[in-house]
């Protein structure tokens, strides 16, 4: 059995289960990525490894390699421009759409080990007056199931607490525990964690005002990221919010979202979405925008 | 150019330190332990320091302490970077006019942001 051929294998299982795409060029990353699970389960290279899941009962060693393979690269405010645009922007036009209801729901797509999804949570909190008598429910999801219940024992190490946040916010946010730094219980509250892939229909409650989807969508092809962004937009509030990665933009995807100003990476539905007709297992689209409120989403950042 | 000053004893840690604070674009002094950081901004104030708790000569939190009480020392940004990591030391260094702290190991990363959020980078 050949290399090549356990490197396809193992790349066709993550695809399989996540739909995330490993390709030819990027195989070089396999080895590096099960180092520590082969040395663990005792097996010598990737001829032995494809050998061991080809044969019944291995499910276990399926999933433990997809986890494996899966990047859980996050910290705390990361792009920390983003989020004060997050904060100052988008969150108050947010609230001045919803100040009927006073209900907020935000979805952390791909949150990882949870740091983007409590960042929101510490930027809540923090404008604590502002949102008295707001339902905030923020929920967070990935596919890692490992990253999922990391995020929800709430607990990091020295490195991880540390990046991304001042030492102020860490003290405020953050106590010391014997496994490291315990998130607030009340922030860790503020927070549901999920596993779900972003390419399934949406989590609970379905309809979300913002949606953050950062640095998923390049580990996927583009016809799955065009998937992607079909699920995100089913989930779309009207006149909500989509933030994506630093560079990340869904044109070449999607027609379904409109920037919201040039070199942001925040996004809106865009004005024909009327037109464009549900998938299968989509949530019911409610009517489209019409020009006047797509121009005061627009004006949100003039 | 924005100045960093490096006061570390270790001079492993200052040139590694050095490295990095000169890649985030920062000219850098040296400095190592806590009297010599307080001659050296007796010269000129640096705008940020990056400062080692434990040195000879002269302690970092008794450097800060000196440095917050001296003419014009409320200036330079204080980040602490050091293996003292509890929350008790963390909490002892703020007090005493730290406006950051890293925990040692920290990586380029790490190190950016926290310049960063004092206004160095």
């Amino acid at each position: 059995m050949r290399e090549d051929f356990a490197a396809n294998l193992v790349s066709g299982l993550l695809e399989a289960r996540t739909g995330q795409q490993l390709t030819r060029d990027r195989h070089w990353r396999i080895e590096t990525a099960l180092a520590g699970l082969m040395r663990e389960q005792g097996i010598e290279n990737a001829d032995q490894l494809a050998r061991r899941l080809l044969q019944p009962g291995q499910e276990a060693l399926a999933e433990a390699v997809v986890e494996a393979l899966l990047n859980n690269e996050t910290y705390f405010f990361r792009d920390r421009p983003l989020f004060d645009q997050l904060s100052q922007k988008i969150l108050p036009a947010l609230a001045a759409r919803r100040g009927d209801t006073r209900r907020l729901a935000i979805w952390s797509a791909g949150c990882s080990t949870g740091q983007e999804a409590l960042s929101l949570a510490m930027i809540f909190a923090e404008q604590r007056m502002r949102w008295a008598g707001w339902t905030i429910e923020i929920v967070a999801t990935d596919v890692s199931r490992s990253a999922i219940a990391s995020a929800r024992k709430g607990a990091y190490s020295q490195f991880q607490v540390q990046r991304g946040l001042g030492v102020q916010q860490m003290l405020t946010c953050f106590e010391e525990a014997r496994e490291g730094w315990r998130v607030d219980p009340a922030l860790h509250r503020a927070v549901r964690f999920e596993v779900h892939n972003v390419l399934d229909p949406a989590p609970r409650p379905g309809r979300f005002d913002l949606v953050l989807c950062r640095n998923v969508l390049l580990y996927f092809d583009s016809t799955t990221r065009g998937r992607a962004l079909d699920r995100i937009g089913d989930a779309l509030a009207d006149d909500g919010f989509l933030m994506l990665g630093g560079g990340e933009s869904p044109a070449a995807h999607s027609n379904r979202f409109v920037t919201c100003r040039a070199n942001t990476n925040f996004f809106q539905h865009a004005p024909s979405r009327a037109a464009t007709a549900p998938g299968k297992d989509s949530i019911p689209i409610r009517p489209s925008l019409s020009a006047n409120s797509l121009k005061s989403n627009l004006s949100t950042f003039r | 150019m924005k100045t960093c000053l490096i006061v570390d004893d270790s001079r492993v840690i200052r040139k590694v330190s050095r490295h990095m604070v000169e890649a985030i674009g920062l000219a850098v002094e040296e400095a190592a332990n806590g009297q010599e950081a307080l001659d050296a901004c007796a010269q000129a104030m640096p705008d940020v320091i990056l400062l080692d708790w434990n040195m000879p000569v002269m302690s970092g939190i008794e450097f800060i302490t000196r440095l917050r009480a001296s003419p014009g020392g409320e200036a330079p940004k204080v980040v602490f970077c050091t293996t003292e990591n509890d929350a008790a030391h963390i909490r002892e260094a703020v007090q005493a006019g730290a406006n950051e702290y890293v925990m040692k190991p920290f990586d380029h990363e790490t190190l950016q942001i926290k310049l960063q959020l004092v206004g160095a980078a």
